[in-house]
């Protein structure tokens, strides 16, 4: 079983943010890492001219790097941005928007994100018909759904990956939330969302934890955890797990998650491993095996 | 200066409201079959195969076309059901079917070649690379823009493609990237990409509080108001919710889209047709609020203004928003 690093999905400061990629870089076991700006186009200038060093000593620490597309592309400085990604001589891009579907030429590397709709077998067979490596499922899905896109993940010959670790990507829009929150608008967002490291808590009038905000994006509040479940997600042909960026020790998480993947740990064990490495946050696994996400 | 005619879209969840719409003035009308292929698949709406070919044929016979939404993204094991409505919707006469799933997108392509087929707002494209995309891998004709847009967006976009696009003028408002939005997955598990539902009506639950009238969805409290006042419908993102310090309609206040004002800017911006939503509603509904869009449309192709309208008691919380079509709303 493969473990990637997920984009990471919010605002921080340059300097955690590099500091973030050289600690996995160094120590996180895990096999690949996607990087790059997901969520909001406007966040990028700000670690930009760090990315190619990231990259570097990620390869150096034996990982393989992708780099991730915007999950939401309109605006003409984003279509240029997701156009160049695709250049011939590039490394892997992970596709979170079909726009650049228009951009793939033949024999391109690149790999489909969980962001884009991959429901069932025909479109999973249409991806693999024009190249794509691997296909990161969309977290809604319920494992029966799983267990038939792994076998047709197996018989086309691509890699199939789940959301494993992390709040859950649930919305993407045009408007910014965090801004909205704060009394701005997007074109004057103050960047705002630089204060919620790992999302803002959205409550309902009831004092219940129920959403998280980060900006364009709205995600779960609660955290996904199927570090318990990976001898029947291997069966059901899932060759990789999806675990997202959160403040506290992420590296410690990539490393239960490995126990786990080798027969280590136990499913307790590693839910109460996870539990002190991360913030405060319920763990699920609702959408795959519940009635509904937040189960 | 006079433009051509922008064609009227219009909404029927039953025979009767496709009558009602086409009686009213709608060059269009569109509508799904009564399972999970469409993205209003609630209960007592919808077409079975025999009233879809009636539909048509009343339509046919009155100069006006039949669109099949199946808009749904295919269950994995299941795809025969999506299969299935394509070829009954171009058996039935139907003038285009609208689809969002890839998947689905390449099959119609491949098994109904040279039929017209529209992309759903369900798909989300919401730029030329993207719908340039679909036109040149599926052939599609039409594609119906996410409400994400302003209108100088929609017309950056007419420029650079050659197929027509299709907005969103009156109705419910999507805050999300349609497609794209799984917030009522996780509250109630149905969801719109799977299930054609969104904040469905079986996992809503009213209930009184000493002074408040508590609306939920899925257990999570949506709306609390005084009993005396009326209730919104618990709609997830028009929800009344706290973050940090602010309290209030976290990603929007319950109002729906109302951008009759811009349809001669619309028109310029090179969009060939507007929609309005609201399959789920009401023959009385239909037959006024296409009436009032025939006389607008009727107005901008004379190059007239177009005239006020009483539509906003009709709309939800009876508050309307141009949308994203303003950028300020962004």
């Amino acid at each position: 079983m493969e473990l990637n690093v997920g984009p990471l999905l919010f605002n921080w400061p340059a300097d955690a943010w590099s500091d973030f990629y050289a600690r996995v870089a160094d120590e996180a076991p895990v096999d690949r890492v996607i990087l790059g700006e997901l969520v909001c186009s406007k966040r990028l200038p700000f670690y930009a001219d760090r990315i190619p060093q990231a990259i570097e000593r990620l390869e150096r620490g034996g990982k393989q790097v992708v780099l991730t597309s915007l999950a939401l592309v309109t605006l003409p400085r984003e279509r240029r941005a997701a156009a160049a990604l695709l250049a011939p001589d590039g490394i892997e891009v992970e596709i979170n928007d079909l726009t650049l579907m228009r951009w793939v030429e033949p024999g391109r590397r690149f790999s489909i994100g969980p962001l884009v709709n991959v429901y069932n077998e025909s479109t999973l067979r249409y991806l693999a018909g024009q190249g794509a490596r691997a296909i990161c499922l969309p977290p809604e899905l319920p494992f029966a759904s799983v267990e038939i896109l792994g076998k047709a993940a197996g018989a086309a010959g691509i890699g199939l990956e789940i959301w494993a670790f992390g709040r859950v990507p649930l919305a993407i829009s045009a408007r910014c939330y965090h801004a909205r929150i704060h009394g701005l608008t997007k074109d004057s967002c103050q960047f705002v969302c630089d204060r919620d490291p790992d999302g803002l808590d959205v409550k309902t009038l009831d004092a219940q934890s129920f959403l998280t905000v980060n900006g364009v994006q709205t995600l779960s509040h609660n955290c996904t955890n199927l570090a318990g479940d990976l001898p029947r997600l291997a069966e059901a042909g899932v060759t990789a797990l999806r675990l997202s960026p959160h403040s506290g020790d992420f590296v410690g998480v990539t490393r239960v998650f490995r126990a786990a993947a080798e027969g280590r740990i136990t499913a307790p064990e590693a839910e109460a491993r996870l539990s002190c490495l991360i913030p405060p946050m319920p763990l699920s696994r609702g959408f795959l095996f519940g009635d509904r996400g937040a189960a | 200066m006079t433009q051509a005619r922008l064609e009227l879209v219009c909404p029927a969840g039953t025979p009767a409201a496709l009558r009602t719409a086409i009686d009213a003035g709608a060059d269009t009308v569109y509508c799904g079959f009564a399972d999970e292929t469409n993205a209003r698949n609630f209960p007592g709406l919808n077409f079975s195969r025999a009233e879809m070919a009636e539909g048509i044929a009343y339509a046919d016979a009155r100069g006006a076309k039949v669109l099949v939404a199946i808009n749904t993204f295919p269950r994995a094991g299941a795809e025969a059901l999506w299969h299935g409505a394509v070829a009954d919707a171009y058996a039935a006469g139907a003038h285009a079917v609208i689809l969002a799933d890839l998947g689905l997108l390449a099959h119609t392509a491949e098994r109904h070649p040279g039929r017209r087929i529209h992309l759903s707002v369900q798909a989300a494209a919401a730029n030329a690379d993207a719908i340039n995309f679909y036109a040149a891998a599926f052939g599609v004709k039409r594609v119906v823009l996410p409400r994400v847009l302003s209108v100088q967006e929609i017309a950056a976009i007419n420029r650079e493609i050659s197929v027509e696009t299709e907005v969103f003028i009156f109705g419910g408002l999507c805050v999300m990237a349609e497609g794209r939005c799984a917030l009522s997955s996780y509250a109630t598990g149905r969801s719109p990409n799977m299930h054609g539902v969104c904040s469905p009506a079986s996992h809503v639950a009213y209930s009184e509080e000493g002074a408040d009238l508590v609306s939920r969805l899925g257990g999570f409290t949506i709306h609390r108001v005084p009993k005396a006042v009326a209730a919104p419908y618990p709609t997830l993102c028009k929800g009344h919710f706290t973050a940090g310090d602010y309290a209030g309609h976290v990603f929007e206040d319950p109002v729906s889209l109302d951008a009759a004002a811009l349809i001669p800017q619309l028109a310029k911006a090179g969009v060939r047709a507007l929609k309005i939503e609201g399959r789920q509603r009401s023959r009385a509904y239909v037959a006024e609020v296409v009436r009032t869009f025939r006389q607008a449309v009727e107005a901008e192709a004379a190059g007239l203004a177009i005239p006020a309208s009483d539509l906003r008691r009709l709309t939800e919380g009876q508050q309307s928003t141009a949308g994203a079509y303003r950028k300020t709303w962004r």
